[in-house]
């Protein structure tokens, strides 16, 4: 796939979509483009995050580790952002992320990342949008599952 | 043993022998020398003038030999020829002739005989001095600065090499040419004779009352220059420190004010040096001018004959050389002897460690299996705190032993006084009652080993490094044969003769027997375990893969590459992972290779062949102009320059962004920029040859799936591939030499290992293929069993100035695993491993209490731990605060007292 047409993809992507097109050409030509085969880890848990991921096609799981065992926490779908926790806050990864069909990504460094971040203040809310939308869905699934246990426990 | 104090005794003590022989040889040269004076005034007036040959059929005898021995009397030996005046014009001019030669002959054997002398005295002083430096007691390193030290022996002591030869000779040689001079002159007329010598005394008096004070700015001249070197040194050393705080304009000054002093000594003592010239020069001159006038007074009344005259001047003209050498000589001696004195004072430490505890030893040592014993031990530090307060403790020769403590509660100073780091104010460390700064160093050095987070390298491999620890002592007896054989021998009794020890650098130093190894074969075998358990080996082996191979040292490696490269692609096939790695095939486009890798097809050898002397070369650029290729990667290059502009234009050059721009750099932006608008509206033929090699360049670097501009179209490929193989078809014989075709069937050397394994590229797209492509290499290593030779290649590594190539990690590792490939009896482990996490430290100290004990071999162990975490392996646990023992026991027993070990473990 060539440059221009990474352009377009990026434009559907929510997180880009008020980024002038220019600015997303040269976006695009700085970050890496990889593919995922079924079952491939993108990241692992507990690796250093030193990059955030633009999913241009494909599907993955989000796995937690727990006492050994992988929990299932989400799914990525297509034109979403995963690894962003990691270089935002300077931890590591926070969960594996594991393709379920053929992947293709766009790799984001964490500088090329911080950097578009001051540069276009919109993507910066953009951000924060996606992550209050994740918070919301765990602190629901968090209310259910104490719901769970104490209804477990009476 | 002090330092000789006095050049003169030192150079005396050293060479009395020689200068004796010298000074003999240098008395048999005074005969010849002194006929030679008196031949001119025999010649003028005997055969010139006529004085015998009054008559003309008058004959003198020549060669007449009839001495005149005491108590003998005149003994008839030979009656000579009987020659007429022509006939002992010759002769008498022969005779000369030949005295000239003989002359010339001893002055060549003397000054042949002085400089090796020299040079013999030079290279046994700095072998001296570095001794000494191998003996300097630990504290005197806190004191010196290495490059002064190094200043002092390579610069400072060099003019007393030249010295030597002339210590005593020149005073001797001279004075007896001045004396004879002056004696000859004398007897030639008194008065004469008188003023020259009161000229001599004037000179002799002032000269070097005047150079005393060449002699004081010379000494300054040294100190300053010694500091100066010291300076830079420690810039060298402290460069990231002076970035770190902006002190750069302050090391300026300081430099810039130094550089001002040494300018003002230096040109102080170049005015003084010309005075004095002038001065001696003058007084010199002064003589013949009273010779002419006395001498010619004296002739014209009739009191002194002409040939006498003539003599006095032609002797004279032997007096001011001699003399002038002479005072030259004195101001060489004291200068020298400054020099010396300077040089002694900074070498003559006390306490040495003794000559024998460091003498050479070739045999095993025996194991030590008395108990280390610290009794009393007062360490203090250089403002006199005491660090470790009179401490008493005894280890048994297979106890493990933790030490705790905060830092500088005393732990790692009792570790340093065993590793005799430093030395004990008061108190003693013995085993079997002998104290271990006395013991032999082929004892403790062996016996005994000591790591701490203090990693000195060498410049050399990583090999070298490593077994340095095991090169006590020349094991092998190397043969030479032929020429070298005589080399050797020469060499051998040069070094005897300058006190130089006689150990052959070309011997085997590496004791195999230490590490448990029997010989090179079987060494990497052994010490793989010990590598495994600080975790280098990955790193060693991720080293191996990114160095080039020396074929000649692994000759291995090129006969199993096919086999190598043919494991890769099946495990690749086994593993679907097929499209990771992209091979070269010789006609077909390698996709994930830039297109001058692409037209190359092969790599060019180091050093030989740059791609700007490549795309210079007529054949080259004919193959590029015939195929039409240069047209076209012109224009490629264009559309690069060009969507580069754009892309990158406004950034600011400080941009993450420009890491990706693999082809220019952020400052070659605008100058694109301008070159794109000039070029306008040209053609590629009107363009210059610097320009379009500028933009031609740009496309060379290009990867379509990296860069995705979409410019590779499949004709184009095409034509590279056929571009590379007219390249290759007629290939001249000068670039021949110079480029390795790939070639799937041979190793290349100017390729890195891993490069050579793949023989390919790896795709760009693929998400962590080259980590797993490194694991699969190494699977396939283990495999084949070539592990030890690809670590071996690890091992190869230059790790450059003070091991600064490795990171701060590898080095420690690396320490660590230096100290523990000596099969010791005491293992002492200062906090070898700050720089590495506390979960690594731990798994390092477990794996290696665990390995140490094996196969019935327990040495002692005394760890010195940052954390309580591990404490648990050992035997026993001390815990030391301010400087005192106060817990010591085994684990549970100090863990149950709830004192200091407690806190230390919540």
């Amino acid at each position: 796939m060539l440059l221009k047409e990474e352009v377009e993809m990026l434009r559907r992507v929510p997180l880009f979509s008020k980024i002038a097109p220019a600015k997303l050409k040269l976006l695009a030509f700085a970050s890496e483009r990889l593919n995922c085969r079924e079952g491939q880890n993108l990241f692992r848990q507990g690796d250093p995050g030193d990059a955030a991921y633009v999913v241009l096609s494909g599907t993955a799981d989000v796995l937690v580790n727990s006492n050994g065992d992988e929990v299932k926490v989400a799914d990525v779908e297509q034109n979403s952002i995963v690894g962003e926790i990691a270089i935002l806050c300077d931890v590591s990864r926070t969960a594996t992320v594991r393709a379920t069909s053929r992947l293709e990504v766009l790799k984001i460094s964490k500088e090329n990342f911080l950097g578009l971040m001051n540069d276009f203040p919109d993507m910066a809310v953009e951000i924060m949008r996606v992550l209050a939308d994740r918070l919301n869905h765990t602190t629901s699934e968090l209310t259910a599952a104490r719901v769970r246990e104490q209804r477990a426990t009476t | 043993m002090r330092m000789e104090k006095g050049l003169a005794r030192y150079i005396w003590r050293n060479t009395s022998r020689q200068q004796l022989w010298i000074l003999a040889i240098v008395a048999l040269s005074m005969i010849p020398y002194f006929l030679s004076f008196d031949l001119p005034k025999q010649i003028v007036n005997g055969p010139i003038q006529g004085q015998g040959f009054e008559d003309v059929d008058a004959t003198r005898t020549f060669m007449e030999l009839s001495p005149t021995l005491p108590l003998i009397g005149e003994v008839h030996l030979f009656s000579g020829f009987e020659l007429d005046r022509l006939q002992t014009l010759l002769a008498l001019s022969f005779v000369f002739l030949g005295l000239v030669v003989l002359n010339g002959l001893f002055k060549f054997y003397i000054n042949t005989y002085k400089g090796r002398l020299g040079e013999r005295m030079l290279r046994r002083i700095r072998f001296d001095l570095i001794d000494r430096v191998l003996r300097f007691p630990p504290n005197q390193f806190k004191k010196v600065k290495s490059a002064e030290i190094a200043t002092m022996i390579k610069d400072e002591v060099e003019p007393l090499g030249g010295f030597t030869g002339d210590a005593f000779v020149q005073p001797a040689l001279l004075g007896g040419q001045a004396i004879t001079a002056l004696a000859f002159i004398i007897i030639q007329n008194f008065w004469l004779g008188m003023i020259a010598a009161g000229i001599v005394c004037v000179q002799a008096i002032i000269i070097p009352r005047m150079r005393r004070r060449l002699l004081e700015l010379g000494r300054q001249r040294q100190l300053t220059a010694r500091q100066l070197s010291g300076r830079v040194s420690e810039i060298v050393d402290g460069i990231h420190s002076i970035h770190a705080h902006d002190t750069s304009n302050l090391e300026r000054a300081d430099i810039a004010q130094r550089l001002g002093l040494i300018f003002n000594i230096r040109y102080d003592l170049y005015q003084w040096k010309f005075l004095v010239k002038f001065i001696n020069n003058f007084l010199a001159q002064v003589t013949p001018f009273l010779f002419y006038v006395i001498g010619g007074y004296l002739a014209l009344q009739g009191r002194l004959d002409i040939g006498q005259l003539v003599a006095v001047i032609a002797a004279y003209k032997d007096l001011p050389g001699p003399l002038k050498e002479l005072i030259d000589w004195d101001q060489a001696r004291q200068d020298v002897q400054v020099k010396y004195a300077q040089v002694v004072e900074q070498f003559d430490v006390e306490p040495l460690v003794p000559a024998t505890v460091q003498t050479v030893m070739r045999e095993p040592v025996e194991r030590l299996a008395a108990p280390l014993v610290a009794s009393h031990l007062l360490v203090t530090d250089d403002s006199g705190a005491p660090i470790l307060n009179r401490v008493s403790l005894e280890i048994q020769p297979n106890e493990t032993i933790a030490v705790l403590g905060q830092n500088g509660a005393g732990g790692e100073a009792i570790a340093e006084a065993f590793g005799r780091v430093v030395w004990p104010d008061s108190g003693k460390i013995t085993i079997g009652g002998q104290d271990i700064l006395e013991m032999p160093e082929s004892v403790t050095g062996r016996r005994i080993s000591f790591a701490s987070s203090d990693a000195h390298f060498f410049h050399g491999t990583l090999r070298d490094n490593l077994f340095y620890g095991l090169k006590h002592a020349p094991l092998t007896e190397t043969t030479y044969k032929g020429s070298e054989a005589r080399a050797f021998k020469r060499n051998l009794l040069e070094a005897q003769r300058s006190g130089n020890p006689s150990f052959d650098l070309n011997s085997d130093w590496i004791d195999y027997d230490a590490a448990g190894a029997t010989g090179p074969d079987d060494l990497l075998k052994v010490i793989r375990p010990v590598l495994d358990a600080v975790m280098i080996s990955q790193d060693i082996f991720d080293l191996a893969l990114r160095s080039k191979v020396d074929l000649a040292a692994h000759p291995a490696m090129s006969e199993v590459i096919v086999d190598v490269r043919a494991a890769l692609q099946r495990r690749l096939a086994e593993e679907d992972l097929e499209g990771t790695v992209v091979p070269f095939q010789p006609d077909s486009y390698n996709d994930q290779a830039t297109v001058g890798e692409n037209l190359l097809f092969g790599t060019m050898k180091q050093s030989m062949l740059t791609p700007a002397t490549l795309a210079a070369h007529p054949y080259f650029k004919q193959i590029m102009r015939e195929t039409g290729l240069s047209n076209e990667l012109y224009a490629m290059g264009l559309e690069i320059a060009e969507t580069a502009v754009e892309l990158f234009r406004d950034l600011p050059p400080d941009n993450p962004f420009f890491q990706q721009l693999t082809f220019m750099s952020a400052e070659d932006i605008p100058a694109y920029q301008e070159l794109l608008q000039s070029l306008k509206g040209t053609t590629a033929e009107d363009v210059s040859s610097k320009d379009r090699i500028n933009i031609i360049r740009l496309s060379f670097a290009y990867i379509e799936p990296r860069h995705r501009f979409g410019l590779l179209t499949p004709d184009l490929r095409d034509k590279i591939v056929k571009a590379r193989q007219s390249f290759y078809a007629d290939l001249p014989e000068d670039l021949a030499t110079m480029i390795e075709r790939h070639d799937p069937a041979k190793f290349s050397e100017s390729a890195s290992l891993i490069d050579n394994v793949l023989f390919g590229r790896i795709a760009y797209s693929e998400a962590d293929a080259s980590d797993r492509i490194k694991r699969i290499a190494r699977d396939i290593f283990a495999d084949m069993d070539l592990e030890h030779n690809v670590l071996s290649i690890g091992l190869d590594f230059d790790v450059g100035t003070q091991g600064r190539r490795l990171t701060n990690v590898q080095r420690q590792k690396l320490n660590l695993a230096r100290a523990l490939l000596k099969r010791s009896d005491y293992f002492i482990f200062n906090r070898p491993l700050p720089a590495l996490d506390q979960r690594a430290q731990d798994q390092i100290v477990t794996n290696v209490m665990r390995d140490l004990h094996r196969d019935g071999y327990r040495p002692a162990i005394i760890w010195v731990l940052p954390t309580a975490d591990v404490a648990q392996l050992f035997d026993r646990v001390l815990v030391f605060k301010g400087g005192n023992l106060v817990e010591n026991g085994c684990y549970d027993e100090v863990f149950d007292k709830n004192g200091m070990f407690k806190q230390l473990v919540s």
